[in-house]
């Protein structure tokens, strides 16, 4: 009889499920895996070395494009390192602001992964439905930064603006006017903070239909249910954090073990799976959302009864507003020296991590007292997931690899860097 | 009964007619689509979009080539040469070129910007047609503050107490 070998196959760095630029490497054994080796590295933008060659500020806008679906939780992690070694803290208002940004930047980011991960596992309809959302927040993006995605809003000391009063409107056209455009304009008549409350208010019904599509359905607990299961011990070998460490029934969440930001003040629950397996990491993300809702709410409530600063009046790290400058001889100064020398960091070091939707995301920032960074270090949870995939999925079949892809939650911009 | 019920329910597909109901529900809903080049979606007054050079209403440029564009741009797309012009020896760019292509549209520039000469419009739809072009330069920059000034300057005076 001939001999049958195992077949050696290329998943990816083109396939559609390989969640960007994944290139697997899959020794299967007919229709099941053997070993895989995952081969990163397609992505690699060099962001730790460049952020070494600029000021401090001018790398805020190469962490957005790190984890690129979550965007300002990167920010959050780099800007919080720099204020350690400044020792400074963002005012109140900003802090509030931030923690805002962070779980619209979870829901985004669960929107994202809901929609592929169903997408990838054969339910077309979802990602629609999700991106619909995902649209509403990206314009609250816009309506404070000035883009959708990479925002560039956090700064070591605050967030560079306030929340605007005013959203932008559609305009008429032959396809949407009078009682129609009124209905289209409707949440957007007042400021930001009423847009979020309106979507605040809407966004639970609408994560009750991705349930809707998805949490019974047959197919998706089919394809899900008892696949890829990590034991919580085989979890924190891994380094897993965020949804994967919850879903195997571990309660660990930065939010609540080490509470930055606001996150202390705020009232919202942890979920946890019971069986670690894709299904369980479905549910834990699904009600992520819900939680980070309500954690928006609470902070629409007191950003809107608490104005103030959101920027720390510090000329040695904050530039000056633009009336002071224009009007200031020695505000022009200041502005002048930070934007082109920037600041001088205390020579330290010291790690910051934020809980990003994906886990944990560090940043690791050692100052040598320049206005540059001496050597940055980026924490990115995707790759310590990613490391575990020959472990979880060897003896899975082949469609299994991408329920798995799908719920490692996988970005190359961040496992890359 | 849980098994019996649990029975039935898998039987007659009730989760799967459910899903389908919510999808056919949507098509009698109003279309949240746009019709894109016809219509567009709204957008912020701090968009980030395509750069412009902005004059004074007396039709002065503004930039005064102190280059602190230049030395904030994190991706490195601004290069400026600067001299004395010509006519009444006023310190002046002779080259701004942004590279397109580098920017990463942050805003830097705009923000660091003391005479509010670089912005960024809210221009997003612009294409090249031969290599090379994507690198801006000063007339360019200048010719589109010119036919956007009207828009530039209402979003910047909306924003004003922001910045």
């Amino acid at each position: 009889m001939q001999e049958i070998r195992n077949y050696t196959m290329n998943f990816g760095p083109q396939h559609p499920a390989a969640h960007g630029v994944l290139r697997l490497v899959l020794e299967m054994d007919g229709e099941t895996v053997v070993r895989a080796d995952p081969h990163v590295g397609l992505l690699h933008r060099g962001t730790e070395k460049l952020a070494e060659s600029k000021p401090f500020n001018q790398s805020i806008g190469y962490m957005d494009r790190l984890d690129y679906v979550s965007m300002m939780c990167n920010e959050h992690a780099y800007v919080k390192a720099i204020e350690n070694l400044l020792g400074i803290e963002a005012p109140e208002r900003a802090q509030y602001i931030r923690t805002m940004f962070d779980e619209i930047t979870r829901i985004l980011n669960h929107l994202m992964w809901i929609g592929s991960n169903a997408l990838d596992l054969g339910a077309m309809a979802v990602i629609l439905y999700a991106f619909r959302e995902r649209e509403e927040l990206m314009d609250v993006y816009e309506a404070v930064s000035g883009a959708r995605m990479h925002a560039t809003y956090y700064r070591p000391g605050g967030v560079y603006r306030d929340l605007p009063d005013q959203m932008s409107k559609y305009r008429e056209s032959p396809w949407h006017k009078g009682s129609d455009l009124k209905r289209i304009n409707s949440w957007r008549e007042g400021s930001m903070l009423d847009y979020l409350e309106a979507f605040t208010a809407d966004f639970p019904s609408k994560v009750d239909e991705y349930e809707e599509l998805l949490t019974n359905n047959r197919i998706w607990k089919q394809r899900t249910v008892g696949i890829g299961v990590v034991s919580p011990e085989l979890a924190q070998q891994w380094g897993m954090t965020g949804a994967m460490l919850r879903g195997s029934g571990i309660a660990w969440d930065l939010r609540k073990k080490q509470p930055y930001a606001k996150y202390a003040e705020m009232d919202f629950d942890i979920p946890v799976g019971v069986n670690g397996d894709c299904y369980d990491r479905y549910l834990v993300r699904v009600e992520e959302m819900r939680q980070s809702n309500r954690i928006i709410q609470q902070c629409v409530k007191w950003l809107r009864a608490n104005p103030g600063p959101v920027m720390l009046k510090n000329f040695k790290v904050a530039p000056p507003s633009r009336v002071e400058m224009k009007d200031d001889m020695e505000a022009l100064i200041h502005h002048f020296k930070l934007f082109t020398e920037g600041y001088g960091v205390p020579a330290g070091e010291t790690y910051a991590a934020v809980e990003a939707p994906k886990g944990e995301f560090g940043c690791y920032l050692v100052s040598d007292g320049a206005n540059k960074p001496f050597r940055v270090h980026l924490r990115a949870p995707g790759f310590a997931h990613l490391s575990s995939m020959d472990t979880i999925v060897s003896g899975h079949m082949l469609a299994d690899v991408v329920a798995m892809i799908g719920t490692y939650d996988l970005v190359f911009g961040e496992v890359d860097r | 009964m849980s098994r019996i019920t649990h029975y039935f329910k898998s039987l007659l597909l009730i989760e799967l007619f459910k899903g389908m109901w919510l999808t056919i529900r949507y098509m009698f809903k109003p279309k949240y689509t746009m019709r894109y080049p016809m219509e567009h979606i709204p957008k912020s007054n701090r968009f980030r979009g395509l750069h412009a050079l902005r004059r004074y209403a007396n039709g002065e440029e503004r930039c005064i080539a102190c280059k602190l564009c230049e030395a904030v741009c994190p991706a490195l797309a601004i290069t400026i040469d600067s001299a004395p012009r010509a006519s009444d020896g006023q310190r002046r760019t002779t080259r701004y070129d942004i590279d397109l292509f580098k920017c990463i549209f942050c805003g830097f520039c705009e923000e660091s910007c003391p005479v509010d000469s670089i912005v960024e419009t809210a221009v997003h739809e612009y294409h090249f047609e031969n290599r090379g072009e994507n690198v801006v330069t000063k007339p360019q920059l200048l010719a589109i503050g010119d036919r956007f000034e009207a828009d530039i300057a209402a979003a910047r005076a909306q924003d004003a107490a922001y910045r």
